[in-house]
């Protein structure tokens, strides 16, 4: 089982991606630049965090245009599970493969801190060891993290049991506190808090368990023991 | 062919809070009282230089890339074009 991270120019979370999917859950990890070809045999494709293109024009727009975007969305349309984190959601947004928008956050901050998220959907390939509202410690880091979708995107995402987190706590004025959606197939996952910063107790000063628990669902998922 | 300057103007749909508009002018106009300013709406505003047979077709061919190349978010923002002249 092999999951790729995709490198765009100006992520900066891939190395720790890498580090976590490889030295702490032991799945092959592979690093892909965005203007390779996608390898074929991968399982689950993560596009990590960070400032592609150095979020010009808005963030995640100009990545979204990447050649590997369009084999990202081949492997989504089979059903591959795909995690976007931060950056990566961003992109995902921008790309088409998710609904909204995310725009500056109403402090407009760059926030960096600790905070929780709340389950809301277990039933997707990153969430399936977790329980339904179970609270997960992790940390944030973001400019423009503020999730936004129109009514009826809202209600959209709440029919199809889209909405994957909301945060615990009111922080950067998200639409129903949204910080992780999925797309209406339940395949492909954004979410703008850190589960590579969070899964590790060394790191995490509360509890990494349910952060890591993310990364034990794709192993499920993928049919690997944990 | 004459080359023409197309201003794209990118701004947030009025339902969307924009906090940058708000600071402006809550935090600088009107703290020196300048209560006839109302509102303020911050956007972002590209300057294109096209070479083109006219005007129309200048705003056209712009119009099209920022469709194509998502330059706006339609689900957030609404964009529009002002020339300067050849």
């Amino acid at each position: 089982m092999k999951v790729a991270v995709i490198v765009f120019p100006g992520s900066n979370c891939d190395r720790d991606m890498h580090h976590v999917l490889t030295d702490v859950f032991h799945l092959k990890s592979q690093l892909v630049w965005h203007t390779d070809e996608l390898p074929k045999n991968i399982d689950a494709i993560v596009l990590p965090g960070g400032f592609s293109y150095g979020d010009r024009l808005r963030a995640g727009v100009i990545a979204a245009h990447s050649p590997i975007i369009k084999d990202v969305k081949k492997m989504a349309e089979k059903g591959m599970p795909i995690l976007g984190v931060c950056n990566g959601f961003q992109i995902l947004v921008e790309s088409g493969l998710l609904p909204g928008a995310l725009l500056k956050n109403t402090s407009l901050n760059f926030m960096c801190k600790w905070t929780e998220i709340i389950v809301k959907n277990n039933k997707t390939p990153f969430t399936n060891k977790l329980k339904l509202d179970q609270r997960i410690p992790i940390a944030i880091a973001n400019g423009e993290g503020r999730y936004y979708a129109d009514d009826k995107t809202l209600a959209l995402l709440k029919k199809n049991n889209q909405i994957v987190f909301t945060y615990a706590e009111e922080v950067n004025g998200a639409s129903l506190g949204i910080a992780g959606i999925s797309n209406k197939a339940g395949n492909v996952v954004g979410m703008m808090p850190h589960p590579e910063r969070s899964a590790e107790q060394i790191i995490n000063p509360n509890n990494s368990k349910p952060a890591s628990l993310i990364f034990e669902s794709l192993l499920n998922t993928l049919g690997v023991t944990a | 062919m004459p080359s023409f300057k197309v201003n794209v103007i990118i701004e947030n749909k009025p339902e969307i809070v924009d906090p940058e508009g708000d600071t402006i002018l809550n935090d600088l106009i009107l703290k020196d009282k300048k209560t006839s300013i109302k509102k303020v709406r911050s956007a972002k505003m590209l300057r294109f230089v096209i070479d083109a047979k006219n005007k129309e077709s200048a705003e056209k061919t712009v119009l099209t890339i920022c469709n194509q190349f998502r330059i706006f978010n339609p689900l957030v923002s609404k964009v529009s074009v002002e020339t300067l002249g050849a």
